[in-house]
C-alpha cells in the first residue's frame, strides 16, 4: 500500500511540474522579450506584472470553439494535440532533480536512450497534425516537420552517446553520479551542438521554419484552435522545458555545484534549468529564422561532424584516463 | 521439459503473461490493419501501434534497452521517414482507390511462411527456457552490452560494415544527378570522359533514363571536349 502511495505521489508531483513549468517558462518568455524590445509585456492580468497573463490564455483558449475542418481526416486531426504533447510528460519521469533516490520519478535503466526515444515520438504529433489537416500550409509543415527531425536526431543522439561513454552508463542518475567538473570543458562541443539540435526538434527559433508565420501561416497547426491548439502551444513550452533539463542532468552536471551537494542540489538542477530556458528566450529574440536549405546545412555541414569529433575526444581521453 | 512443465504451469499464468498475451494480440491486430487499411497514412499509424507494441513486449521481458532502441529506431524514425515519404506523394485523405496489390495472395503466403518459420526457429531455440522476472533483469544494458561485444561481436562487426556499404551506396546513388550538372563549370579534362562514361552507363541501365538523368548526360557531352 505505501509504495502504491509513493507511486502516486510522485506521479502527481511531476504532473504539477509538467503543468506549472511550461507556463512559468511561457510567462517568462513574455516579459524577457518585452523588455529585451524596450516594452513591457504584460501587465494586467493578475495584477502584479501581469503574472496571469497565460492562465487567462488559457481560459480564452478553453472557451473558444473547437473546429474540425470539413475536409480533414478528423480522428487523427483530434489525436494529433495529444501525440504532441504526452511524450514530454513520460520525459519528466526521467529526469533527476537531486541526488537522493526520491528526487527522480522513476530510475530508468537505459534513461537517455528513453528520454530520446520518447520525445522523437512527440514529432508524431507535428506530422499527424499536418497531414490530417487536409490543407497545404499544414502539409507543407508536416514536411518541413518531418525533414527537420530526420536531420536533427542524429547530432543529438551522438552527443548523448558522447557522454554515456564519458560515464560508462545510460542511466541518467549513473551519469550525473560519475560528473566530474572537469566534464564540462571535455564535454563542451557536445553540450552545445546537443542543445542547439534540441532547439530544432523543438522548432523553436531561429529553428522555426516548419511554423514560419510569414510563409506557411503556422505550419502544421495552421487549422488548430482553442483547446488543442493550446495543447499544441504547451507542448513547444514543455520541449523547452524537457530539453535544458536534460541538457542540465547530462552536460551540466545537475545537482552537482560549488556549496550545494547535501540537500540543496535540487536548487542547482533548476538554476541551471533556468539559465538555459533564459538562454533560449534570448535566441528566440536576437537571431532571426534559418531558411530551409541553410537548417539542412548546418546540421548535416556542421552538428553531425562537431559530434563525430567529440564522441572520438571522449574515447580518447577515456582511453587515456583508464 | 518436464520439470518446467511442473513449475510453470500454463493453465495458471501469471499477471506478466496474461499482459504479454494480450499486448501481443493488440500488436497483431495493429499489423494486420496495417496491410489492409486502404487510407495509406493510416497505415503508418497503425504501424506505429504494432512497432509500440512489439516495444512493451521487449520491457515485459525485461529487455529494456533493446525495448527503447525499438522506439528510438522505429517509432521515432523509420515511421517519420515513412510520413515524409507519403505526404510528398498524392495520398488522399480519404481512401485510396488504388491501394490494392494484384500480389496480395502471394504476398500473403511469404508472410505466413515467413512467420512459421521464425516461430519454428524460436520455438525449436527456446523450448523450455523461461525468464526470471523477480531476479536481475536478464536483458538490462550492462547484461545486453556484455553479451553482445563478448559473445556476438563478430556479427555485430558484420552488420556495422553491411550498413556501412548501404550507407555509402546510398550516398553514391543521391550525387549521380548532381555530377552531370556541376561538369561544365568545371570542365576538366580528365575527369570528363570518366564521367560521361558512368552516365551512359546509368542511360543504359533500362526503365532508369529519368528527365534529371536526360539533361545530366547532354550537359556532360558538351562539356567534354
Amino acid at each position: 500500500m505505501n509504495d502504491a502511495l509513493d507511486v502516486a505521489w510522485r506521479l502527481l508531483i511531476i504532473f504539477v511540474v509538467f503543468l506549472t513549468f511550461p507556463l512559468i517558462v511561457g510567462q517568462t518568455e513574455h516579459k524577457v522579450m518585452a523588455h529585451m524590445q524596450g516594452r513591457l509585456g504584460p501587465m494586467y492580468a493578475g495584477g502584479f506584472h501581469g503574472w496571469a497573463q497565460l492562465v487567462a490564455d488559457g481560459v480564452k483558449f478553453a472557451q473558444k470553439e473547437d473546429v474540425v475542418p470539413a475536409g480533414a481526416d478528423r480522428r487523427i486531426f483530434q489525436l494529433a494535440p495529444a501525440v504532441a504533447l504526452l511524450p514530454y510528460l513520460l520525459v519528466l519521469l526521467a529526469i533527476p532533480i537531486g541526488p537522493s533516490k526520491g528526487a527522480v520519478g522513476e530510475v530508468i535503466d537505459a534513461g537517455v536512450f528513453f528520454v530520446l526515444a520518447v520525445m522523437g515520438v512527440g514529432v508524431l504529433g507535428s506530422l499527424m497534425a499536418g497531414w490530417a489537416s487536409a490543407n497545404k500550409f499544414s502539409l507543407l509543415g508536416g514536411l518541413r516537420t518531418a525533414a527537420q527531425l530526420l536531420a536533427y536526431e542524429l547530432p543529438m543522439l551522438l552527443t548523448a552517446a558522447s557522454v554515456a561513454m564519458a560515464a560508462g552508463t545510460v542511466s541518467i542518475p549513473g551519469i550525473l553520479d560519475a560528473f566530474r567538473w572537469w566534464w564540462l570543458p571535455w564535454q563542451i562541443v557536445g553540450a552545445i551542438v546537443f542543445f542547439v539540435a534540441g532547439l530544432a526538434e523543438l522548432q523553436r527559433p531561429p529553428f522555426d521554419m516548419p511554423v514560419a508565420d510569414s510563409e506557411i501561416i503556422f505550419g502544421a497547426y495552421t487549422e488548430y484552435t482553442g483547446l488543442r491548439f493550446a495543447l499544441f502551444l504547451l507542448a513547444e513550452y514543455a520541449g523547452i522545458v524537457v530539453l535544458c533539463g536534460l541538457t542540465t542532468v547530462l552536460f551540466l552536471g545537475g545537482w552537482h555545484g560549488p556549496w550545494g551537494a547535501d540537500g540543496l542540489g535540487w536548487v542547482w538542477t533548476l538554476l541551471k534549468t533556468a539559465v538555459l530556458a533564459f538562454i533560449v528566450i534570448w535566441l528566440r529574440v536576437t537571431y532571426p529564422r534559418l531558411r530551409e536549405d541553410q537548417l539542412q546545412k548546418l546540421s548535416w555541414t556542421l552538428l553531425v561532424p562537431l559530434s563525430l569529433a567529440q564522441i572520438a575526444l571522449t574515447g580518447i581521453v577515456k582511453v587515456v584516463i583508464q | 521439459m518436464s520439470l518446467a512443465a511442473e513449475t510453470h504451469g500454463f493453465l495458471s499464468p501469471t499477471g506478466v503473461e496474461i499482459a504479454f498475451l494480450l499486448v501481443g494480440l493488440v500488436t497483431f491486430g495493429a499489423a494486420l490493419v496495417t496491410v489492409t487499411t486502404k487510407q495509406l497514412v493510416h497505415a503508418a499509424l497503425w504501424l506505429v501501434v504494432a512497432l509500440g507494441g512489439l516495444a512493451v513486449e521487449y520491457l515485459l521481458l525485461t529487455a529494456e534497452f533493446i525495448a527503447w532502441v525499438q522506439v528510438l529506431i522505429y517509432v521515432g524514425s523509420v515511421v517519420v521517414l515513412l510520413l515524409f515519404g507519403l505526404m510528398l506523394t498524392k495520398a488522399p485523405i480519404g481512401r485510396s482507390p488504388d491501394a490494392d496489390s494484384g500480389n496480395r495472395w502471394a504476398a500473403l503466403g511469404v508472410a505466413v511462411a515467413a512467420a512459421a518459420a521464425l516461430v519454428w526457429v524460436v520455438v525449436d531455440a527456446f523450448r523450455a527456457t523461461w525468464i526470471d522476472l523477480d531476479g536481475p533483469a536478464a536483458g538490462s544494458t550492462d547484461a545486453t552490452g556484455a553479451s553482445l561485444f563478448q559473445n556476438w561481436v563478430l556479427p555485430f562487426e558484420a552488420l556495422s560494415v553491411l550498413l556501412l556499404a548501404a550507407l555509402v551506396g546510398a550516398i553514391v546513388l543521391s550525387r549521380k544527378a548532381k555530377t552531370g550538372v556541376s561538369q561544365p563549370t568545371a570542365g576538366k579534362a580528365d575527369t570528363g570522359p570518366v564521367t560521361a562514361g558512368r552516365t551512359q552507363a546509368s542511360q543504359a541501365t533500362p526503365g532508369k533514363t529519368s528527365a534529371s538523368q536526360g539533361t545530366a548526360g547532354k550537359a556532360d557531352r558538351e562539356g567534354t571536349p
